[in-house]
């Protein structure tokens, strides 16, 4: 027989895990830990966590282990480990101002009440190739840090609480009030539990761009920034810290705190709105998990771009960035057409025989015979 | 499909904390937490009630990826029981790679029986395909949808189209259908014809060849239909009346194969896929449905398939 249809079943299935079993760990090199990937890859760690909305740094980085380092794949195995964990509750809201700050930056104020803290980032840094690392020392790296903490050590240990830097302008009257994302009853819209319809509530809004891909929300954004749209972004305030969590006792109803979570958080300011008459700035806001500051930017040019009145261009038509963003979605989708399409194909197929087979003229048209009734 | 379903028929285990810490691994049977699965069902009900009306559910994410059937993968899991025999079928085929892998799946989270026999199944899960043999009354038809709504093809936002569906409005579906053949002669939709339910709701009965959508008609077992990606459930109760869109003087068509017959069962029955043979460039054909070309050729003779009946209206 001539043809092999592509059909292998189990066997074929079993082989291709081996082989990508082999891809993973065929090489000479140390297997790697996810403890390792955790401390030393934590940036991944954390795109990870985001985008599989799950806050869980060991197994996130497991299953970046387990993806080979693909964030697409390894974020979709943490969503998929997500089903099955019941959900208990919600935890109460939690304000920002009390973040265990790492790093804060204002972009537009030179002095802010607290300072600006610049923490851990590269984005001064000249981005050549730094060759060292391939014979990285443990011991000159412990001493270059050791260095660090001395001089820390000598310093006034950082307040519990920064103000905000928006709040400034807020108390000036110079922000126009968007409804906060828990609605009047504080109810908040889970995306996990009900499909989504339009327009979404904010906390919806806000839900889905914290689980969008990275480089979905940056395409987006930058479209907007870019000309497809007209928020010009003033970073108010940027911060990246620990955020506590807590969650009403189940008997006593008292919050207790019950951990935190490593956050990025961008307020951005952006044109005026003269809706109400007298001018004033519009903010958008982000937040996502980790350390992650383009996702935390793009997300508030997002949320401030859907808040246009009239969507002018895709990146503020609320529908358009909504249904686009998520990555385990879009992934999926796309990989999906790998899969054998023979019968649509073949239905297709059958339409365009039949379309060569009789020429579009009217008298053609006429004599067609209909085959078979449906009805 | 109501039965409450436990883990282990001798030892109900009503918590959810029992149920999650069932050991298929980490997982509690049928994966889905039971929660999920109630919630899921209760929305079934739903779609059952206002057949070919798309009801927004609250999709899980699925081990599987997004477009490769996670919406009938939810279903099959809310619905199955421990007594269940199951079938997964991919464009018709039982041994299909994404079928294999679905049904692997759903034995290592239930452990059910599962066969490749269309009448011995009670829960069939589908790709682009109603088994060719007709199915019986109580059994379950589980559709994996990529596309849920049949007016994408005339209108993108789903603001607009839940609006159309309220209020009847299937006039541009009608119009793109009627510029089709002013401009073709043709109406040139090959598979995921729309159809007409209950004479009410327009509905996708997913990429499914025409050549099946006649048997979505007044068929006696419960076809269901999933989008996961979409989040959309939406069904077809027993008995319901189902027509594809056509007009008087230009009716439905289905594929044609020309008295084509399977190469390996002889049948002109079915539908058929095509295969180009390597040698030789030929075009040769087969049956799509596996298991209905295995059971004619087990019969040994190709003129005698097992019956197809068309369900027609009353």
């Amino acid at each position: 027989m001539g043809y092999v249809a592509v059909r292998g079943g189990e066997q074929a299935i079993a082989n291709a895990e081996t082989l990508l079993l082999m891809e993973r760990v065929g090489g000479a090199s140390e297997l790697l830990t996810p403890r390792q990937i955790r401390e030393q890859l934590h940036l991944a760690v954390d795109r990870v966590m985001g985008e599989g909305s799950l806050y869980a740094p060991d197994l996130a980085a497991l299953a970046f282990k387990q993806a080979a380092g693909d964030t697409f794949e390894a974020a979709f195995i943490l969503r998929s480990y997500r089903t099955t964990l019941p959900r208990i509750g919600y935890a109460e809201s939690a304000g920002t101002e009390h973040m265990r700050i790492v790093r804060r930056i204002s972009a537009a104020f030179k002095e802010i009440p607290g300072g600006q803290i610049l923490g851990p980032t590269a984005d001064y840094t000249l981005r050549l190739l730094n060759f060292d690392l391939e014979q990285e020392s443990a011991q000159s790296n412990a001493c270059v840090i050791r260095q660090l903490l001395q001089v820390a050590g000598n310093l006034d240990p950082l307040p519990e609480s920064f103000p905000k830097v928006v709040e400034l302008l807020r108390r000036e009257g110079l922000l126009v009030s968007r409804s906060s994302a828990g609605d009047a009853d504080t109810h908040v819209f889970d995306v996990t539990r009900h499909a989504l319809s339009f327009p979404a509530p904010r906390s919806a809004q806000l839900q889905t761009l914290a689980r969008g891909e990275t480089g979905g929300l940056l395409a987006l954004a930058y479209s907007n920034m870019r000309g497809y749209g007209s928020v010009h972004p003033v970073i108010g305030e940027l911060r990246v810290g620990f955020l506590p969590v807590e969650m009403k006792h189940p008997l006593t109803g008292t919050p207790a705190r019950i951990g935190e979570i490593k956050v990025t958080e961008a307020e951005v300011i952006a044109r005026l709105d003269q809706s109400d008459g007298e001018p004033r700035f519009t903010l958008g806001y982000g937040l996502c998990f980790g350390h992650n500051e383009t996702k935390a930017i793009a997300m508030a040019v997002l949320d401030r771009a859907m808040g246009a009145a009239e969507p002018e261009a895709p990146s503020e038509d609320q529908e358009f960035v909504l249904t686009h963003v998520d990555g385990i979605e879009s992934m999926g989708f796309c990989n999906h057409y790998k899969l054998p399409h023979y019968v649509t194909f073949q239905s297709d197929l059958d339409r365009l025989r039949h379309l060569r087979a009789a020429p579009p003229s009217a008298e053609a048209a006429d004599e067609l015979k209909p085959e078979e009734s449906g009805a | 499909m109501s039965r409450v379903i436990h883990p282990n028929p001798s030892s109900p285990r009503a918590d959810w904390r029992e149920a999650c810490a069932y050991s298929h691994g980490r997982t509690s049977f049928a994966f889905l937490d039971e929660g999920a699965k109630r919630e899921i069902r209760r929305r079934m009900l739903k779609a059952v009630a206002i057949p070919g009306y798309q009801v927004p559910f609250g999709s899980r994410e699925m081990p599987i990826a997004r477009g490769w059937g996670t919406g009938g993968l939810q279903l099959t899991l809310s619905l199955i029981g421990p007594e269940d025999v199951l079938k997964v079928i991919d464009q018709g085929a039982d041994d299909s790679v994404n079928a294999v892998s679905i049904r692997r799946f759903v034995t290592r989270v239930t452990g059910v029986r599962t066969t490749t026999d269309t009448p011995a199944a009670t829960l069939i899960q589908t790709r682009h395909r109603i088994p060719e043999e007709p199915l019986r009354p109580h059994q379950i038809l589980v559709f994996q949808v990529p596309i849920p709504e049949p007016l994408r093809l005339v209108e993108p936002s789903e603001v607009e189209t839940r609006r159309m569906h309220s209020e009847a409005d299937y006039s541009r579906m009608w119009l793109y259908l009627y510029e089709d053949i002013v401009t073709y002669g043709e109406i040139t939709i090959g598979a995921r014809y729309p159809v007409l339910v209950n004479r009410r709701h327009l509905m996708d009965p997913s990429p499914i060849p025409r050549w099946d959508v006649a048997r979505l008609n007044g068929n006696p077992a419960l076809m269901l239909f999933c989008a996961g990606r979409e989040k959309r459930i939406y069904a077809l109760p027993p008995h319901t009346r189902v027509e594809p869109l056509e007009f008087e003087d230009f009716r439905f068509q289905v594929e044609s194969f020309d008295d084509r017959r399977c190469l390996h069962c002889g049948s002109t029955q079915s539908f058929l896929d095509e295969i180009i043979e390597e040698e030789t460039g030929r075009r040769l054909y087969a049956c799509s449905d596996s298991a209905f070309c295995e059971k004619v050729r087990k019969a040994g003779d190709g003129s005698t398939p097992p019956s197809r009946k068309e369900e027609r209206l009353p």
